[in-house]
């Protein structure tokens, strides 16, 4: 399918961004009139994806995240959010809940709840090279409603 | 300020605003760190009221409570919880861990 729309925001790898990307995700899908939950619940997936980039794709210094933003006719909407960092060795191992690389102050449930507010998730990595995750969710049709 | 803290009789209320990220997280730490330090409480109560977005650093900011709290044999509660952090509480399963109160 096709999207219907599409905009992608690149930016540094720095923590100040994470509250920009959940912005402009849910500036972008404003246009299919989600309620407040799926509002929410896509904020925070991107919010979990945009901080496992920042917190984990360039230990030693700065680089580029990109998040790419994509509707599509079915009222779904796909996010994806990539680096060109060091990648993640085990991706399963990764994924399970509370695991973590990052230390005391991680709770490891960024996947689990990426995995729970979204309907799909993809995890591609190549250690050296970067990480992409890509994720869609539906956006529930209301009556009345405009696009 | 993200917290604002105000303790009697080890008693502590911690008041939490705004955005509670990763970015947010390691100052929201700090100061909870510092004010558990100084009250040494029986009673912590994080009240989320002002929290206008959280995901899970902000589990982790609880988590840390808990456990310093507990390591002083104290208990904590957690108060006015938006809609927002409820869902991704309950996504995390933390729910279970601790005393909460819409």
């Amino acid at each position: 399918m096709k999207p219907i729309n599409e905009a992608t925001t690149i930016f540094l790898s720095r923590s100040a961004n994470e509250g920009y990307a959940r912005m402009v995700a849910a500036c972008f899908m404003a246009q299919l009139d989600p309620t407040l939950d799926e509002l929410g619940d896509v904020k925070t997936a991107v919010s979990e994806a945009v901080t496992n980039a920042i917190v984990h794709a360039y230990p030693n210094c700065l680089g580029m995240v990109t998040m790419r933003l994509r509707l599509f006719e079915d009222s779904s909407m796909e996010i994806m959010v990539k680096d060109k960092g060091v990648g993640i060795e085990d991706v399963e191992r990764a994924r399970t809940p509370l695991f973590t690389t990052g230390g005391g102050e991680r709770s490891g449930m960024g996947f689990t709840i990426m995995e729970s507010f979204m309907d799909t998730l993809k995890v591609r990595s190549s250690p050296g090279k970067g990480t992409s995750v890509t994720m869609r969710k539906k956006i529930s049709r209301r009556v009345g409603g405009t696009r | 300020m993200p917290v604002t803290c105000t303790s009697e009789d080890r008693k502590l209320l911690a008041v939490i605003y705004g955005e509670v990220d990763h970015h947010a997280a390691k100052s929201i730490i700090e100061e909870l760190d510092r004010q558990i330090d100084l009250a040494m409480p029986r009673h912590l109560t994080l009240d989320l009221a002002g929290v206008t977005f959280m995901d899970s650093s902000g589990i982790a900011v609880l988590l840390r409570a808990l456990r310093r709290v507990r390591e002083l044999s104290g208990s904590v509660k957690v108060v006015h919880i938006p809609e927002q952090a409820i869902r991704v509480l309950r996504a995390a399963g933390v729910d279970r861990l601790m005393k909460f109160e819409s």
